[in-house]
């Protein structure tokens, strides 16, 4: 089971890197959407 | 196996980060599935049971915490709920994990994940299909319901049922609804039970269990499933990779395709009728099953051309159901028409 014991560091490294990754992508994908979505809709709905 | 042949250049990670956007978009437009097509691909690739598994959780993870922290925003995580599941969810996960060792010292791993994903995949696309056909809904919940109160005509006949048995402790939670402890842990066991061994979220088997056995409010219901995901993925990831089970090369690319994919497929949800491409998504669900049948098939009596057939029909499927999506968005944007309420972003 779960336990401090059976935690070793590197069981959680990449762990803790899937979730580095992800927290960068929320912000990353979440600016990249505010600043180009309303220019892509814009321009399929131009075409 | 398939993962060698594609090499250890660019080309592997590429197919990655093109799956990984696949899965986002459904993930993101239907609110449900795609990430368990990772581990029965993995599988078809040729990977051990326990990467397989392993990978597939910890990409479930890194998911989840994305969609978490958007519907966080919206207010619609029930903490109380969610941490009452993590005790059951834990024990189910380890005794996931465990079997998954135990059949792989047998030999039979692959197999037994293999048939287990043909039975729920199958079952499950068929319900989708079938629901999609009759043209009722069902068959699946939408991420971006608006309205998180209870209403009595809302909550399932067997979610009151279970409501009525009064085991204490009974846990009032959003909603208005109150349920004993003892039937959240079950349900979480149960979902953690799967998440171990098959090395998914277990969401599109809890978040139907939330609402229609625990009369959870739909929109509650998602977005407590999400954070239940984070803890499941997080922890399961945290089992496999003390078996050195997790493969960063495959995890990696997937989750920054899936999580743009996510934001395509959220979007999409603004400008297409859910229930216009349900009856593909049930279909791809039922292709993903026969894939893996006719994987399994091919292991048994040495067909080598099944491996491919196999990865061919699961990424046809995914690259169908979210094309499908994509093109009807275009189409809709182009004739500036919209569907429903605003998507999460």
């Amino acid at each position: 089971m779960i336990g401090p014991d059976s935690l070793p560091l590197d069981a959680m490294v990449p762990v803790g890197l899937v979730l580095v990754e992800a927290l960068v992508l929320y912000v990353a994908y979440g600016a990249l959407t505010s600043a180009l979505g309303p220019r892509v809709t814009g321009a399929i709905q131009n075409r | 196996m398939i993962g060698e042949l594609l090499g250890s250049g660019m080309l592997l990670p590429a197919v990655f980060v093109g799956f990984g956007l696949l899965i986002g978009i459904l993930f993101g437009f239907f609110g449900m599935g795609g990430s368990f097509l990772v581990t029965p691909a993995l599988l078809v690739m040729g990977y051990p049971s326990r990467v397989a598994v392993g990978s597939g959780l910890a990409f479930v993870f890194g998911t989840a915490v994305i969609a978490t922290l958007k519907h966080r925003d919206m207010g619609q995580v029930d903490y109380k709920l969610g941490v009452s599941m993590i005790v059951g969810t834990t024990i189910g996960l380890e005794v996931g994990k465990e079997l998954v060792v135990y059949f792989e010292e047998l030999g039979v791993a692959g197999l037994i994940i293999g048939v287990t994903y043909v039975g729920l995949l199958g079952g499950i696309g068929v319900f989708v299909t079938r629901e999609a056909l009759k043209g009722d809904g069902g068959g699946g919940v939408s991420h971006d319901a608006a309205d998180a109160d209870a209403d009595e005509a809302d909550i399932p006949d067997i979610a009151k049922k279970i409501q009525s048995y009064n085991l204490p402790p009974m846990l009032n939670l959003r909603g208005g609804v109150q349920v004993s402890l003892w039937l959240i842990l079950a349900v979480a066991f149960a979902t953690g039970l799967l998440s171990g061994f098959l090395g998914v979220g277990g969401g599109f088997i809890r978040m139907p269990a939330l609402f229609y056995l625990l009369g959870v409010p739909v929109p509650i219901a998602v977005g407590t499933d999400l954070f239940e995901i984070v803890f499941s993925g997080g922890i399961g990831s945290l089992l496999y990779a003390q078996l050195g089970a997790i493969d960063l090369s495959i995890v990696v690319p997937l989750l920054a395709g899936s999580a743009l994919g996510a934001r395509i497929g959220s979007a999409s949800t603004n400008l297409v009728d859910e229930d216009d491409i349900k009856v593909y998504f049930g279909v791809m669900l039922i292709g993903g099953a026969i894939a893996v049948a006719i994987q399994e098939i091919g292991k048994a009596y040495a067909i080598d051309i099944a491996q491919p057939i196999s990865l061919v029909m699961i990424m046809g499927a995914a690259v169908l159901v979210a094309g499908a999506v994509v093109v009807s968005s275009l189409r809709s944007l182009q004739d500036g028409t919209t569907a429903g309420p605003a998507a999460a972003d």
